[in-house]
């Protein structure tokens, strides 16, 4: 079982009204917008679920965008995200899909792009309490929270490439809490989640791009 | 210095001779890896936010995000300020500062979920209250945040605090018995008895169910708020009181969560039963469209 801090009891320090619908999707947009290079030019939202039904009362839209934007839980400025975003130059859409019943109750997808072209899509879910689970990345089944610090690779399914990333991490002392491996078929495109306890090294994303089968490298830090 | 049921937490505190919130913070820093002032600071933010969030709406009314709520808090105060209370001036002001908390959570105002967004009046209310009427400085009121959080640490871990699983008994009751137990503690009771506190508050708020109108985090939460402080001051009354507890915390937790499982999916936060279905709530909220 994990530590329960006696801050998740007396936490998240939030913007209300709901630790799932709100505190939660601000946190789910959060780590969605650490997976892309800045700055985005537009993002879409898609709702499922209770998300789809009372996302305007909950302001999970407000709270979506808010994340994406940058704001923490407990930063008010997620109240005028939209005015914000409008500031900012960044296109924001949202769509809800009540049909769609077979997701998490309170699941997200986040598309986003950025001022070199890229696109990048998310899949979170919001578990309560404003913990969160990303669980897709670019239509492949991930799975990651962002409550330790975390490496994701993007490589192509060719032998060698985990013990590339294996001997960057030793090279840099980092111990490993969590490894796994995710693709869309063998051969294609794979997926490589590393999480640590400590701190990853910022200097692990430029060494590992070395490899001509690493597409891409994002670090995320709690 | 973990303890994973409040038998343990009692026989913890006996051991060191220390009230729980001393073990709650010794607990914090020894499993949480983190220093002792910097546990401190995040529960003095803590102690700001919610001093914030039980003031503001008495000045400002705020209007929530679903429209079914706002101004609550700044009627009750001008009611006391008449003269007109009937409950006293603690509870008075506790109930006033409750459905404040719950004002601020539903126009997307900074609070402090304890233990969740829907339940984050309580706690609030009933400590900075007690502060006022008993001249409790900033120091022990931390303390009683301390005290509260390993009520609400026990619940998370041994039963739940989310609606949507165990009805409203598991958010305003956990609350109310987290609120009730530190109160115990902050007015000169022992480790036994807070937790005594604490289970007589879940069980006079068993088997309350979570039947939010609209799906929204307004109607009948807030007052449902006000409702838990009410059985935090009576619980903490009895048990100062030295009225025995004839059931154990831990038993009494165990049964909430069995409660809470035997409800029916509709009373368990999905607004499809209870208040949500009435014919009055169902005219306001136009949501099932």
């Amino acid at each position: 079982m994990p530590f329960i801090s006696v801050f998740d009891v007396l936490g998240p320090n939030m913007i209300g009204p709901s630790s799932s619908h709100t505190a939660g999707a601000a946190v789910i947009a959060g780590l969605a917008r650490k997976l892309i290079a800045p700055p985005l030019t537009s993002v879409r939202f898609t709702l499922y679920g209770s998300f789809a039904k009372t996302y305007r009362g909950h302001g999970t839209d407000r709270a979506l965008l808010g994340g994406i934007l940058g704001f923490a839980t407990d930063d008010i400025r997620i109240r005028d995200s939209f005015r914000i975003a409008g500031e900012r130059g960044l296109a924001f859409a949202f769509a809800a899909d009540e049909a769609e019943t077979e997701l998490h109750p309170n699941t997200v997808d986040i598309r986003m792009e950025n001022a070199a072209g890229q696109v990048m899509t998310v899949r979170g879910v919001s578990l309560g309490g404003g913990k969160v689970k990303i669980v897709r990345i670019n239509g492949v089944e991930v799975d990651f929270t962002g409550e330790y610090s975390a490496l994701i690779v993007i490589h192509r399914d060719t032998p060698g490439v985990v013990a590339h990333i294996t001997r960057v991490l030793s090279d840099h002392h980092v111990n490993i809490a969590f490894m796994r491996l995710f693709r869309e078929a063998r051969g294609h495109t794979a997926y490589s989640i590393i999480e640590s306890d400590g701190t990853l090294p910022d200097g692990i994303p430029g060494q590992l791009r070395g490899n001509p089968n690493i597409q891409d490298v994002m670090l995320v830090q709690p | 210095m973990d303890f994973k049921s409040g038998t343990e937490l009692l026989a913890l505190c006996r051991q060191e001779g220390q009230p729980i919130s001393r073990i709650m913070r010794r607990r914090e820093c020894l499993l949480g890896e983190t220093a002792a002032d910097e546990v401190e600071r995040r529960m003095t933010r803590v102690l700001q936010i919610m001093r914030a969030s039980t003031t503001q709406p008495l000045e400002t009314p705020l209007r929530s995000m679903g429209g079914l709520i706002g101004g609550e808090a700044k009627r009750l105060a001008a009611h006391a300020a008449e003269k007109r209370d009937i409950c006293g001036p603690v509870l008075q002001r506790a109930v006033t500062y409750a459905m404040a908390v719950l004002e601020v959570n539903a126009s997307m105002g900074l609070i402090v979920a304890a233990p969740t967004a829907g339940s984050s009046g309580v706690v609030p209310a009933l400590l900075l209250t007690l502060q006022e009427q008993y001249h409790i400085s900033d120091q022990r009121l931390l303390d009683g945040l301390f005290n509260a959080g390993a009520v609400g640490y026990l619940a998370m871990r041994n039963a739940t605090v989310a609606g949507a699983v165990g009805g409203c008994q598991a958010e305003v009751g956990v609350a109310a018995a987290m609120a009730a137990s530190a109160a115990v503690e902050l007015m000169g009771g022992g480790p036994e008895q807070c937790l005594n506190a604490a289970s007589t508050v879940l069980m006079n708020m068993l088997g309350l169910v979570c039947d939010p109108v609209g799906g929204l985090v307004e109607f009948p939460c807030q007052s449902r708020n006000a409702a838990g402080v009410a059985n935090a001051l009576v619980a903490a009354e009895l048990a100062l009181s030295g009225v025995p507890q004839l059931i154990p915390f831990d038993e009494m937790l165990a049964a909430m969560y069995n409660v809470g499982r035997r409800l029916p999916a509709e009373l368990r936060e999905t607004a499809l039963g209870g208040c949500a279905a009435t014919p009055a709530a169902c005219e306001r909220c136009g949501g099932c469209g």
